[in-house]
């Protein structure tokens, strides 16, 4: 069919079936998490390819792109370090938090490490105001929690994923 | 409590496996319902318990059940897992933790309007968590609990889970439709309500996790032993969502009625630093700001009370405890940020309103505005009110307007001198 079909037939069939013929469309989103599996954002021709597969138009597939907070349009750093400045967790001392990280890293908020591998996101309520300051570690198509962090423990997992990747280009 | 009801894995270990669920009870209720009981008497059962919707809206569920029409088919059940609302935190607990009982009370709500097809529709960044239900859903159908002629009755059952992509306003349950449909997340004129008209155009009948919850026990115990729990017109037990400057933060199952008093300073252990309490939020960002003095402490947490005693809804029970070292203006200026980024951009009130009253607030953080301006800020709050198609707009005003009205001094220590 496409290029986004034929990669990934088999996963793309076992979502279409979720659905019922009429809801074709509501294969949209979960596709786009698809798309953006690979490099962190949707590139352009996936657009099209969903769009073939959904019954619908590039031009609404690239809103839905738009219109949702965890879909990507640009290229950024491999992993996003998204954290929550929200009330709750602003109370318990995330945007203070959210600076050390960057100092840290020694970039500003919403900029990418020198090494291409961490951007720094300050984002909405995640859901686990009792456990701040924490992030969700957007990345290789999955989106992890870690919760009760101070910059040390952060900088730790930091260091963690530098290393695995370095033993991953060694391998 | 001694016991808990619905987050049962404190008491149990390992209540997420199968077996163990099983050998605790788990899914008695479920059979009961599926081989002894019409469609019709499970929603009865449901409606005498007085369960009240747990998401916010505290509409009485089983009414709620008894709206899907028997003329058009088929019937949908959608799970609303979309927990976005900053201070809640409950139904992630629920869900990572004491799975079976979620699925089996949608198992139940889904043989109550006999709907052959189920949705929980989980926020985006429930990522984790929805690979994880995916697993226990393949346990259900492994075991005959789900799937086709579901032991040995007519009745079959199949359940999805859907991921969001990052917006708060798909916790509205007609853009959670649309959402689920593959569309902008936008709520729909109503009516007609998502029981007449819903998925894909269908009767559809949406819960939130908490609530479908509660339905096995009310099922296999009854509903006078679920009123036995709570007050007259709340019955039940309630999770609350205790955050902000408390120093035991977390999740209380209670029973509906305990004051404010015994879940800030028994349960939560008291304000951080033995800080003095200011304010209390009682529906996470989209509560009013109300002041703690004795009256306000002493009111219980129940649906009815903390409408009538303190004009401000318990909605989704998150309770957000401010102490006297948080100005209100700084608050303000991070709830409407939150509104002002998860507007949808359909209804102009709350479109141009949230961004106004963001431009204001961020001026003040600056130290960039008159006197007069804390009035032109709760002036636009007052504009948008009541002019949206969906509680959104009018949730970005609740904070703005009680806090300019109760707390104008943390205001005017934002004025330029």
């Amino acid at each position: 069919m496409n290029k986004l079909y034929n990669k990934y037939e088999k996963e793309i069939q076992g979502i279409l079936a979720r659905y019922p013929a009429e809801g074709k469309r509501s294969a949209v989103m979960p596709l786009l998490f698809l798309a953006q599996r690979d490099s962190g954002y949707v590139p352009e021709a996936a657009l099209t390819d969903i769009a073939e597969i959904t019954g619908t138009s590039a031009t609404d597939v690239a809103s839905i792109m738009g219109f949702y907070t965890l879909f990507h349009a640009e290229p950024a750093g491999r992993y996003r370090i998204q954290i929550c400045t929200d009330l709750p967790c602003a109370l318990r001392g995330s945007e203070s938090y959210l600076e050390q990280v960057c100092d840290r890293l020694g970039i500003k908020e919403s900029e990418t490490t020198e090494d291409g591998l961490f951007t720094v996101e300050a984002v909405k309520c995640l859901a686990a105001c009792h456990r701040a300051p924490m992030f969700q570690l957007q990345g290789d198509g999955e989106i992890k929690y870690y919760e009760d962090q101070n910059v040390e423990i952060t900088m730790q997992i930091v260091e963690e994923i530098r290393r695995a990747i370095a033993t991953e280009k060694g391998a | 409590m001694e016991k808990h009801i619905l987050l049962r894995h404190r008491d149990v270990p390992g209540i997420d496996d199968l077996a163990v669920y099983k050998a605790n009870d788990g899914f008695a209720a479920f059979e009961k319902a599926l081989k002894s009981m019409k469609p019709a008497d499970v929603t009865a059962e449901v409606k005498n318990s007085g369960l009240r919707g747990r998401g916010g809206a505290g509409f009485p569920t089983g009414i709620k059940w008894g709206f899907l029409p028997d003329n058009s088919w088929p019937h949908y059940v959608v799970a609303n897992a979309d927990e976005s609302e900053p201070g809640t935190f409950k139904d992630r607990e629920i869900m990572e933790n004491n799975p079976f009982q979620f699925l089996e009370g949608l198992m139940i709500a889904s043989y109550a309007v006999q709907a052959n097809c189920a949705y929980v529709y989980l926020r985006g960044e429930f990522w984790q968590l929805a690979a994880f239900l995916d697993d226990k859903i393949k346990d259900l159908e492994d075991a005959g609990y789900l799937g086709e002629r579901i032991l040995g009755t007519d009745y079959s059952l199949h359940i999805h889970t859907h991921l969001g992509a990052g917006a708060y306003i798909c916790g509205e349950e007609t853009a959670l439709l649309e959402s689920l449909e593959g569309k902008l997340g936008q709520p729909r004129l109503r009516p007609p309500f998502p029981a007449v008209v819903g998925l894909y155009e269908k009767p559809t009948l949406i819960n939130n996790v908490e609530t479908l919850t509660n339905v096995p026990v009310i099922i296999q115990n009854g509903a006078d032993w679920y009123r036995g729990f709570g007050t007259e017109q709340s019955a039940g037990v309630k999770i609350f969502s205790l955050s902000g400057c408390v120093k035991k933060p977390g999740n209380y199952e209670l029973p509906l009625g305990v004051t404010y008093q015994e879940l800030i300073f028994e349960y939560g252990g008291g304000i951080v630093n033995d800080n003095k309490i200011k304010a209390v939020m009682s529906a996470g960002a989209s509560s009013d700001v109300v002041i703690a003095d004795e009256f306000c402490l002493e009111t219980p947490l129940a649906y009815e009370t903390c409408e009538e005693r303190l004009k401000a809804p318990l909605g989704s029970a998150s309770v957000i405890v401010l102490d006297d070292t948080v100005n209100m203006a700084w608050l303000v200026n991070k709830t409407v940020n939150f509104f002002k980024h998860e507007s949808c951009g359909k209804c102009t009130p709350c479109r141009e309103g949230t961004f106004w009253m963001n431009s204001l607030t961020h001026r003040m953080m600056n130290k960039d505005v008159a006197s007069e301006d804390i009035d032109l800020l709760k002036n636009v709050a007052l504009q948008m009110q009541g002019k949206c198609l969906c509680a959104l707009g009018e949730f970005s005003t609740m904070a703005v307007v009680t806090a300019v009205d109760r707390f104008r001094a943390d205001f005017e220590m934002h004025v330029r001198s």
